[in-house]
């Protein structure tokens, strides 16, 4: 009879250390964000979309359409379109094609890269409600850019 | 009601649980035929996030396989990185740099502590308290935030790589994670008594769902499902790999067989992650993080191979055969809430719908990695 008045105690007594905790949370400062009117500045290191990398120098990119990049990708989402031009010596890059419907950014194109030609970009707000959305042209990406 | 519960009893009918059910976690279906409040069998249906992910490994080369890793234990991505690269890395015979290891393990151990975090969340709001899902979540966006500026992602980790890891950790990494675990030291007395001393939790998870050392031997089911019945068995211990053997750690091992004891092992384990996590940063060498002769395309001896890791689910193995190609002739992943979800039948039977749920809740399930 008498553990069953300590188990109604020590019961309550448990309640009432848990409702002790919850109200002091309750006057600590919100850790969460308003995210559509507050954002967070993303690591250098998140990974975004490829994107094609501006030289400092030429004010373009440094693809060389070799196309390691096609290959080294476990899903398929490249498509690097490349053509001889008169004058020039190898190909130039005509578009640069990328299904990021299929993307899983695991990176290998960029460590296949030699040129070092394309990296990850910081883009994170993308919702869209159209498949064709996510179908980008980098190379029209970047002279948008300029 | 289908035309089987009616023939047999009058009082028994089917109850079908998923596969969009929040106590689920996951697209999986139970199909329990109840006797009243009773379970009388209870019929894991499995299949409906099935992505062939053993099938992908069989026609893409060993590193475009990399990043599906991370999308089978989506919650302990990073174990299962770790599975992978050491199964290649045993068939080509890469030495791995001993900084690599220190990473892996520091980053591995981090994950396990964010999984079991998300598990504490979830197993509690399944028996309906929810305000500690959001302390354990607070803490877990800390580690979501360490893994992020390290590995540039948050959740499907594809960072370690054959020979080392894709980049080095710096210097405000380790030292963010030693204030974080100075800060999750100080946050668990705070769990322990708005959770664990909470007598509605102890009445809901004491001698309920009773899982004996025998059946888990019968189903194979491994981690803390088998150290919550008094079964000692962790695969870092029993079969090292990595830096491990360096590393003083304690295999928390509770022999009550019930729900509390499993989610005493889990509570103990992150206790433990934090010892492991401490001495790895203590010993941590400088040097490179990636090892000098990796060949391009990796073409293994032919041969049959197997490695395993422990998850934070349990022991998570690979079996790849090789028959010398850039790719995969055969490969195989066990999962290890397969086996631990299999055992459900039997240790479910008799038991009331509300005691099942919280039996469920304590297996810690993944329903992508069941799939796979």
């Amino acid at each position: 009879m008498a553990g069953y008045f300590k188990n109604i105690l020590s019961g309550s007594w448990s309640l009432i250390v848990g409702l002790s905790i919850t109200q002091k949370e309750f006057f600590k400062k919100p850790v969460t964000l308003q995210y559509p009117w507050e954002s967070l500045e993303m690591s250098p290191r998140f990974r975004g979309h490829i994107q094609l990398v501006k030289d400092a120098e030429s004010g373009t990119h440094r693809c060389i359409c070799c196309g390691m990049c096609e290959k080294g990708c476990p899903s398929g989402c490249i498509t690097v379109k490349g053509e001889k031009q008169e004058g020039v010596k190898g190909k130039v890059l005509v578009g640069y094609d990328l299904d990021f419907t299929k993307c899983s950014l695991c990176g290998q194109c960029i460590e296949n890269c030699k040129p070092a030609a394309i990296e990850f970009s910081k883009e994170y707000n993308l919702a869209s409600t159209r498949k064709e959305d996510f179908h980008y042209d980098l190379l029209k990406r970047l002279k948008e850019q300029k | 009601m289908s035309s089987q519960a009616l023939s047999q009893n009058k009082e028994r009918f089917e109850l079908n649980l998923g596969p969009q059910h929040p106590a689920t976690h996951g697209v999986l279906r139970v199909k329990l035929l109840m006797d009243g409040e009773y379970i009388v069998n209870a019929e894991p249906v499995l299949g409906y996030i099935h992505r062939m992910h053993e099938l992908m490994g069989e026609n893409r080369t060993w590193a475009q396989y990399l990043p599906n890793m991370g999308r089978l234990d989506y919650l302990s991505a990073l174990s299962y990185n770790l599975g992978y690269v050491e199964l290649v890395e045993k068939m080509a015979g890469i030495e791995v740099p001993e900084r690599a290891e220190y990473i892996r393990v520091i980053t591995t151990e981090l994950n396990r502590i964010s999984s079991h975090l998300l598990w504490f969340g979830a197993f509690v709001l399944d028996l309906g308290g929810f305000t500690p899902l959001l302390y354990a979540f607070d803490d877990r966006e800390q580690i979501l935030d360490l893994l992020e500026a390290v590995t540039g992602a948050r959740l499907t980790y594809c960072y370690f790589r054959f020979g080392g890891c894709y980049n080095d950790v710096e210097d405000n990494f380790l030292s963010g994670t030693l204030a974080f675990i100075k800060r999750l030291r100080s946050r668990m007395p705070m769990y322990h008594n708005l959770v664990t001393k909470n007598v509605i939790l102890m009445q809901r998870l004491e001698g309920v769902g009773p899982i004996s050392a025998e059946m888990c031997r019968k189903y194979g089911a491994t981690g803390p499902v088998l150290r919550g019945s008094g079964v000692n068995y962790d695969v870092r211990k029993n079969e090292p790999y990595s830096i491990y053997p360096e590393i003083d750690f304690d295999v928390p091992v509770y022999h009550e067989c019930d729900s509390m004891a499993r989610y005493n092992v889990r509570m103990d384990e992150i206790d433990q992650c934090m010892r492991i996590i401490e001495q790895a940063i203590a010993k941590i060498p400088e040097g490179p993080v990636m090892a000098e002769k990796v060949p391009k395309m990796i073409k293994p001896e032919p041969g049959d191979y197997y490695h395993t890791v422990e998850a934070a689910r349990g022991s998570f193995g690979i079996r790849a055969v090789s028959d010398g190609k850039n790719q995969a002739y055969r490969m195989k992943l066990r999962s290890p809430t397969f086996s631990n979800l299999s055992l459900y039948q039997e240790a479910s039977k008799g038991m009331l719908l509300a005691d099942a749920l919280a039996l469920m809740g304590s297996l810690d399930l993944v329903i992508p990695e069941i799939d796979r």
